[in-house]
C-alpha cells in the first residue's frame, strides 16, 4: 500500500519544460520521493510501536502492580519496575482461598472435557464425512443448530436439568454439557472429507477392519486439525468463568477463574496488588503457551473465521 | 450389506447427538415451556400464566432499559471492532517477523480469560489510582469516572470489548485478504487503479463474506455479554450497564423468578435466532463476489 501511495505522489505530469529542466525536476522528484518514503516508513513503524504498546502496556501494568506494596500502587508517576519486588503478593493471592483445589478442578475439567470431546467428535465427524445413511441430514442439522446456539443462552434450563440429575457442584456436571463439540465435528468433518478415496479403497482391498482403517490411517491424516481443535477447546474451557459460576453453589468444583474473581470480594478493600498477582497466576500459563506456539494458536482461533 | 454396517454410522454419531440433545436441544424447549409459568424454583407447583411473563417483561421500565443497553452496547462494539479491525488488517497485512510480532501482540487478549481482562481493566479504570486517568491527565484532560458514572460506564465496557476483540477480528480479516488471489491485485495495479478504487471496488467486495461473518459473530457475542458486567459493574451504576444475560442471571439466581427469567431468555433466543437466519440467508444468496 505504501508503494501505491508513493507512486501516485510521484506520478504527477511534468509538463513541457526543457530537457535539462526535466532531468533536474525528475531527480528532485526522486529525492523528494525517497525522503517521503523514509518519513512514511518512520511514521509506519512509530505507529506499529504505539499499537504494540496499547496491547502490551496493560499486561506490563498487571505485572508491575503485582510486585508492589499497596501504598506503592497509588504513587504517580508510577515506578514501572518496583525497586523492592514484593513476591509475597503471590502467596497472599494463593492463600485467599482453596487455590490448590481451584487449580486441580480447572485441570480436571478442561482435560476431562477435551478427552470426552475427542472420543465423541472423531467417530461422529467420520460418519458424517464418509458414510451415507438415512437421516444423516437431520442429525447433522442438530449439530448445526448446536453450533449456532450460544450456551450462555440456555444456562437456566441446563442448571435445572443438572440439579435434577444431582450434578451441581460436581466435576461431571461441569464436563458433561461439553462432552461433545459441534464446532469440533464441523471442523473435523471438513478434514475427513478432503482425504482422497484411493487411499481408503486400497486399505479396504487389503480386507483391513474398518475401525483399524479409521484409527490407523484416517485419524493420523487429520492430526493437524485435531491439535488445532484441542488447543482451542482447552484454552476456552480453562478460561471459562460463566459455566462454573452458574453451575456451582460451593467451592468443591470451582475453578481458577472463579477463585481469582473472588479475591476482590474477600478483601472488601480493593487490594490491587494481590488481585493482580492472582490474575498473573491465571494468565501466565496461557501467555506462555501462546508465545511458544503462537502460530498454531492463532490458526486454531482464526480458522473458524475463514472456512 | 450386513446389519452391522447399516447401523455403524448411527452408533458413531450417537454419543455426540445424545450430548447435544440433552444439553442444547431439550433445554431450548424446556426454556420455552418454563417461560409460560410462574415458578420460584423451590415450590413444587408451577402455575401456568400463558404469555403474562412476556407482557410483564415488555411493560417493565427496567427491562426496556436492559434491552436498550444491550442494543447500544452491541451496535457500538460491533461497528468499532469490525471497522477498526479492517483498517488494522490493511495496515498489518505483511509477512515479516516484526509484523508477525505485532499481530501476536494485538491477538493476545483474545486467549486471555475474561475474568483477567475484567479485573485488569477495573484496575486500569480506577477513578482514583487508575493508570488511564494518569495518562489522560498527562495529556491535559480531566479525570474520568469510567465505570463509576452512569454516563461513561457502558462506553467503558465497549472499550474493553473492542480491546479484547480487535486482534482476533484483524487476523480474520488478514486471513481473508490473503485468500484473495495475488493476480487480482496485480491486474489492478497494471490498470493503474487508484488505491481507494482498488479498496472499494475490489478488496471490499471480495472481503464481504468475512465482513458478514465477523459482524454476525460479534453481534451474537455482544448480545450475550456477561463476564465483564458481572465483574466490573454488576449492572450498575443505576442500571446503566445491565444487559440481557446479566438480567436473566439475576432474575434466575438472585430473585428465583424462573418463569420470568426464562421469558427473557426466549426473547434473547429469538434475537440470536433472527441474526443467525439473516447470516445464512446472506451467505446462501451470495451477495458477495458481485
Amino acid at each position: 500500500m505504501l508503494k501505491a501511495v508513493n507512486d501516485t505522489i510521484g506520478g504527477t505530469p511534468i509538463g513541457t519544460a526543457a530537457e535539462s529542466d526535466r532531468v533536474f525536476v525528475r531527480s528532485r522528484q526522486q529525492a523528494l520521493r525517497r525522503a517521503l518514503r523514509a518519513v512514511l516508513q518512520v511514521v509506519n513503524y512509530a505507529g506499529l510501536l504505539v499499537l504494540v504498546l496499547v496491547f502490551a502496556m496493560p499486561f506490563a501494568w498487571m505485572l508491575s502492580t503485582s510486585l508492589k506494596t499497596l501504598p506503592e500502587t497509588m504513587i504517580f508517576p508510577p515506578e514501572w519496575i518496583p525497586s523492592n519486588p514484593v513476591w509475597q503478593n503471590f502467596a497472599d493471592a494463593w492463600n485467599t482461598g482453596p487455590f490448590l483445589s481451584y487449580f486441580v478442578n480447572s485441570v480436571v475439567i478442561a482435560v476431562g472435557i477435551l478427552v470426552l470431546q475427542m472420543l465423541t467428535i472423531i467417530p461422529a465427524s467420520y460418519a458424517f464425512a464418509r458414510y451415507k445413511f438415512k437421516g444423516s441430514g437431520f442429525l447433522f442439522g442438530i449439530v448445526m443448530v448446536t453450533l449456532m446456539i450460544p450456551g450462555q443462552l440456555i444456562f437456566l434450563p441446563v442448571y435445572l436439568e443438572l440439579s435434577a440429575f444431582k450434578l451441581l457442584n460436581t466435576h461431571l456436571g461441569l464436563i458433561l454439557p461439553f462432552a461433545s463439540s459441534a464446532f469440533g465435528i464441523f471442523l473435523l468433518r471438513q478434514a475427513f472429507m478432503q482425504i482422497s478415496d484411493e487411499l481408503l479403497e486400497a486399505a479396504r482391498l487389503d480386507q483391513a477392519a474398518e475401525w483399524k482403517i479409521i484409527l490407523q490411517i484416517m485419524v493420523p491424516m487429520v492430526k493437524p486439525v485435531l491439535v488445532t481443535f484441542a488447543l482451542f477447546s482447552f484454552i476456552a474451557h480453562w478460561n471459562d468463568y460463566f459455566w462454573p459460576l452458574v453451575m456451582t453453589t460451593n467451592e468443591t468444583a470451582r475453578t481458577l477463574p472463579l477463585g481469582i474473581a473472588k479475591i476482590r470480594e474477600v478483601e472488601g478493600v480493593a487490594t490491587w496488588n494481590t488481585l493482580m498477582a492472582g490474575n498473573l497466576i491465571l494468565v501466565a500459563p496461557i501467555l506462555l503457551v501462546f508465545f511458544l506456539s503462537q502460530r498454531q494458536i492463532i490458526k486454531a482461533f482464526v480458522y473458524n473465521g475463514v472456512k | 450389506m450386513t446389519l452391522w454396517t447399516k447401523l455403524r454410522p448411527y452408533g458413531m454419531v450417537a454419543p455426540a447427538i445424545i450430548v447435544f440433545s440433552l444439553f442444547f436441544i431439550y433445554p431450548i424447549f424446556y426454556m420455552i415451556y418454563l417461560s409460560m409459568f410462574d415458578w420460584n424454583f423451590v415450590s413444587p407447583t408451577k402455575t401456568f400464566v400463558g404469555l403474562q411473563n412476556f407482557r410483564d417483561l415488555l411493560a417493565e421500565e427496567d427491562f426496556r432499559k436492559v434491552l436498550s443497553n444491550t442494543t447500544i452496547y452491541t451496535v457500538l462494539t460491533v461497528t468499532l471492532t469490525t471497522g477498526l479491525a479492517l483498517l488494522l488488517a490493511l495496515w498489518l497485512n505483511k509477512k515479516s517477523l516484526f509484523h508477525g510480532f505485532v499481530q501476536g501482540a494485538i491477538f493476545s487478549p483474545h486467549i486471555i480469560s475474561l475474568v483477567s481482562i475484567s479485573l485488569l481493566w477495573s484496575w486500569l479504570m480506577d477513578p482514583e489510582y487508575g493508570l488511564l486517568n494518569w495518562v489522560i491527565g498527562l495529556a491535559g484532560f480531566d479525570k474520568l469516572q469510567w465505570l463509576s458514572h452512569p454516563s461513561t460506564a457502558l462506553v467503558s465496557l465497549v472499550m474493553v470489548a473492542v480491546w479484547k476483540g480487535l486482534g482476533y477480528n484483524a487476523l480474520v480479516f488478514i486471513a481473508g485478504l490473503q485468500s484473495i488471489p495475488a493476480d487480482i491485485y496485480e491486474a489492478a495495479s497494471l490498470d493503474r487503479s487508484k488505491p481507494w478504487t482498488t479498496f472499494t471496488k475490489l478488496i471490499l467486495p471480495m472481503l464481504s463474506p468475512t465482513i458478514f461473518f465477523l459482524v454476525i459473530i460479534n453481534m451474537i457475542g455482544s448480545f450475550q455479554v456477561f463476564e465483564t458486567i458481572a465483574i466490573m459493574t454488576q449492572g450498575g451504576p443505576i442500571n446503566s450497564t445491565n444487559t440481557l444475560v446479566y438480567y436473566i442471571y439475576e432474575y434466575g439466581f438472585r430473585f428465583f423468578k424462573i418463569g420470568y427469567a426464562s421469558a427473557a431468555g426466549v426473547i434473547l433466543l429469538v434475537i440470536v435466532g433472527i441474526l443467525t437466519i439473516i447470516y445464512f440467508k446472506l451467505l446462501s444468496n451470495r451477495v458477495h463476489y458481485r
